[in-house]
């Protein structure tokens, strides 16, 4: 921020902006340098909170991940990277990571499309109903994770849930279904309450993409003798390719720091067959001592969402700005 | 001009901030000076979670006896319910500023803290004083190294909770060894009972069956084996112990989704009669109640046996695994609180807290209180142990404990032979000592 320095001639080649900042100290010149100082001044406050409360504990964290440290105490045991090393040859820490990697996956190819089909069908006020079922299906993403995870614990229980009820219609005994106890199912039995809490989410924020797709656009084109499938392909999903690009985002940034829930069903077990990055970390670090570690693994998470947020911002953001 | 004028307002704003916060602090300093002969004690306590406050109630009472004949003295109560007290001490504690006395289980997270001295030792106080009321094996717990740092006012036994009404149905009479007891489970299991409840899901109530069986099967030699670097828990102790424990899970005696399941499911098994056994502490009768359908448990009907012996095993049958509740005091804590802590171990106290928080208690005498309960029955088995082992979750650093619970859950899964587990819990221990 070198707006004045005495006798320097400012150069004539630099861009505009520039060249009205290196001006010296005219009238004008003035009122550009109290405008600047109200600028620093007024974003002082909240720069000097973002960097107390966000920048500095991220590098405090990194900082410690080189350590073993139990929280307590001195950090004197240097590992350098051996943290990270360690992280990547335990199992369950890949399974945790596949677990994402899964979640994030079928999000994208279950979640948002059953979303999006629900926007379609609730966003218009065409059918009787479309806003009771907006915000009948809105609801659950009001409540938070953690409540959320206690319901389907009973949901889900395995001597008087619902899958054991549906399974006395079929079969004559009363078989007990636990699929929360079952390291196999368990995972998808917390993934369908994953959709059905985000399902609504993202639903709103489609409706709100469509609510600016006039309406005459698609009559235009149902008149021009195009098919409702071809509509939705090639007018709506066009249309709103704004809202998807951050429905999406939102979405893989949200899969990646998924606890609540998890944590509510089942603390990433049974036999961590539910564990995600962030479980992993509480269990790994924060029940265990191993700050130095925990603060490696929540590195490691802070680096995968920064590198997906570059990459998504410059090539898929960017692009559509264009 | 305008954007002076803003300038102007926020600096003066600003100034008026600083004014405020500066002004709360000079405040707070004042506050000092007038009171400072009286002195403060901070105590964090346990509630007992949903609304309960029968806990609170009682150490608001101690507290103002205390108070009355210590006029000097304030004591300030936190109650926090366990999951968040686990949380926040653990805060407290890292930021160098642990409350004066607060709840401890002793063991491997109590001598973490005492190692990074957040502690403070009592030995002197423990020696001269609270010896003289509670048995020195129960401070024992408390204790490391020769040196103590607080004291329980509750100290238990992990055992047999049963459904008397069960076992009359099905002709079973209380197994004494290992085989009679997988007799009794396919017994209740063809008359339709849940032979055991579990709550895998929690870890710990399914270490309890891990951890009995080693020490049945290998005795106090085993555990101090490992624990003192002779030998390891890859010993053959530990993987007999695992085998034994797949001999009982291929009866499959525990109730559909144990895995899954936390240790309020397993308490409402068995509250609600649906469960005939299970594995667990002195606040079993207490829990189970609460979670049953009628809020009373099955009442007489719930009886009490010691874990069975293995055949061949070195461990005595009176060898105890159990644990309690007890406070330790922090770095610096005042002298008062040394008081406090003795003022609340006292007798009278120590007989409600069997009411409130159905604890055994440790004062000595107050245990006649507990005559004619099922309780007594435990205090009699915590005070008969040659052997008295606290659980392995709460004795071993933290690392170790979880490891020996995940190790335990894999086993019971399938997910790891009993060669495997042990390894688990050794590998654990290995990089921890």
């Amino acid at each position: 921020m070198t707006w004045v320095s005495p006798g320097h001639i400012p150069s004539t080649v630099e861009d505009e902006g520039r060249h009205y900042i290196m001006k010296p100290l005219t009238a004008k010149g003035k009122a550009s340098f109290q405008k600047h100082a109200t600028i620093l001044f007024l974003v002082a406050p909240a720069f000097i909170l973002f960097t107390t409360f966000v920048v500095l504990p991220v590098l405090q964290s990194g900082y410690y991940s080189l350590f073993q440290w139990k929280g307590l105490g001195p950090l004197n045991n240097f590992q350098g990277v051996g943290n990270f090393i360690r992280a990547f040859k335990d199992r369950i820490f890949r399974i945790a990571l596949y677990n994402n990697v899964k979640i994030v996956i079928f999000s994208l190819i279950i979640q948002l499309p059953l979303a999006f089909s629900f926007a379609l069908l609730v966003a218009r006020k065409k059918y009787t109903g479309s806003v009771f079922f907006r915000g009948l299906y809105f609801f659950p993403y009001v409540m938070a994770e953690i409540v959320i995870g206690i319901i389907w614990r009973f949901i889900y229980h395995p001597q008087h849930g619902l899958p054991t009820l549906f399974s006395q219609w079929f079969t004559a005994d009363k078989m007990e279904i636990g699929l929360l106890g079952d390291t196999n199912l368990a995972f998808w039995a917390i993934f369908i309450v994953v959709c059905w809490k985000y399902i609504g989410f993202h639903m709103i924020l489609y409706i709100a993409g469509l609510q600016g797709v006039p309406e005459e656009l698609e009559d235009a084109a149902v008149i021009d003798g195009a098919s409702k499938v071809q509509v939705v392909f090639h007018i709506i999903i066009p249309s709103i390719r704004n809202t998807i690009i951050i429905s999406v985002f939102l979405c893989i940034v949200g899969s990646f720091n998924l606890f609540d829930i998890v944590w509510a069903m089942g603390q990433g077990g049974p036999v961590h067959s539910t564990e995600t990055l962030v479980t992993y970390l509480y269990n790994f670090g924060f029940k265990r001592f191993a700050f130095g570690y925990g603060s490696a693994i929540a590195v490691i998470i802070f680096l995968i969402c920064l590198v997906f947020n570059l990459f998504y911002q410059k090539y898929i953001v960017g692009e559509a700005q264009k | 001009m305008k954007k002076l004028g803003i300038m102007v307002m926020t600096g003066l704003l600003l100034l008026i901030l600083s004014a405020v916060f500066f002004a709360g602090c000079a405040k707070e300093d004042k506050e000092e000076v007038t009171e400072q002969d009286k002195v403060t004690i901070t105590w964090w306590a346990l509630s007992a979670g949903g609304g309960d406050e029968s806990r609170e109630r009682l150490r608001l009472k101690v507290i103002e006896d205390f108070e009355a004949q210590n006029p000097n003295v304030e004591v300030e109560l936190t109650m926090l319910e366990n999951e968040a007290f686990k949380q926040k001490i653990q805060v407290a504690v890292q930021a160098g500023a642990p409350p004066d006395l607060f709840h401890s289980w002793g063991g491997g997270v109590m001598v973490e803290y005492a190692e990074a001295g957040q502690l403070r030792d009592i030995t002197g106080f423990v020696k001269s004083d609270l010896s003289k009321i509670v048995g020195i094996g129960a401070l024992g717990v408390y204790g490391y190294d020769g040196k103590y740092y607080g004291s329980p006012y509750d100290m238990g036994a992990v055992g047999m909770w049963y459904n008397k009404a069960i076992f009359e149905e099905i002709g079973a009479s209380v197994p004494k060894t290992w085989p009679e007891l997988l007799a009794v489970i396919k017994k209740a299991k063809a008359a339709g009972y849940i032979p055991i409840a579990l709550g895998g899901g929690d870890k710990w109530p399914a270490h309890f069956w891990w951890v009995y069986l080693a020490m049945r099967i290998g005795g106090q030699d085993a555990f101090n084996a490992a624990y003192g670097g002779s030998g390891s828990f890859k010993d053959p102790t530990f993987v007999k112990a695992g085998e034994m424990l797949l001999e009982l899970a291929a009866l499959e005696p525990f109730q559909t989704g144990f895995l899954g399941a936390t240790y309020d499911d397993q308490a409402a098994l068995m509250g609600n009669g649906k469960a005939a056994m299970e594995l667990m502490g002195q606040w079993a009768p207490a829990t189970e109640a609460s979670n049953s359908d009628t809020g009373d448990g099955i009442g007489d009907d719930l009886g009490w046996f010691s874990f069975p012996a293995v055949p061949g095993g070195t461990g005595k049958n009176t060898d105890v695994m159990g644990g309690g509740n007890g406070y330790v005091v922090g770095k610096d804590a005042p002298d008062e609180t040394l008081d406090l802590l003795k003022f609340f171990l006292q007798k009278e106290y120590n007989i409600e807290l069997i009411d409130v928080e159905g604890i055994i208690p440790v004062a000595k005498g107050a245990e006649e209180a507990l005559e004619g309960t099922l309780n007594s029955v435990i205090a009699e088995a915590v005070a008969g142990a040659g052997y008295y082992q606290l659980y392995y979750d709460q004795f071993l650093p933290p690392a170790v404990g979880e490891a020996v619970k995940d190790a335990v859950v894999a086993l019971l899964a399938g997910q790891a032979s009993p060669a495997q587990a042990a390894a688990m819990v050794d590998d654990a221990w290995q990089m921890e000592k």
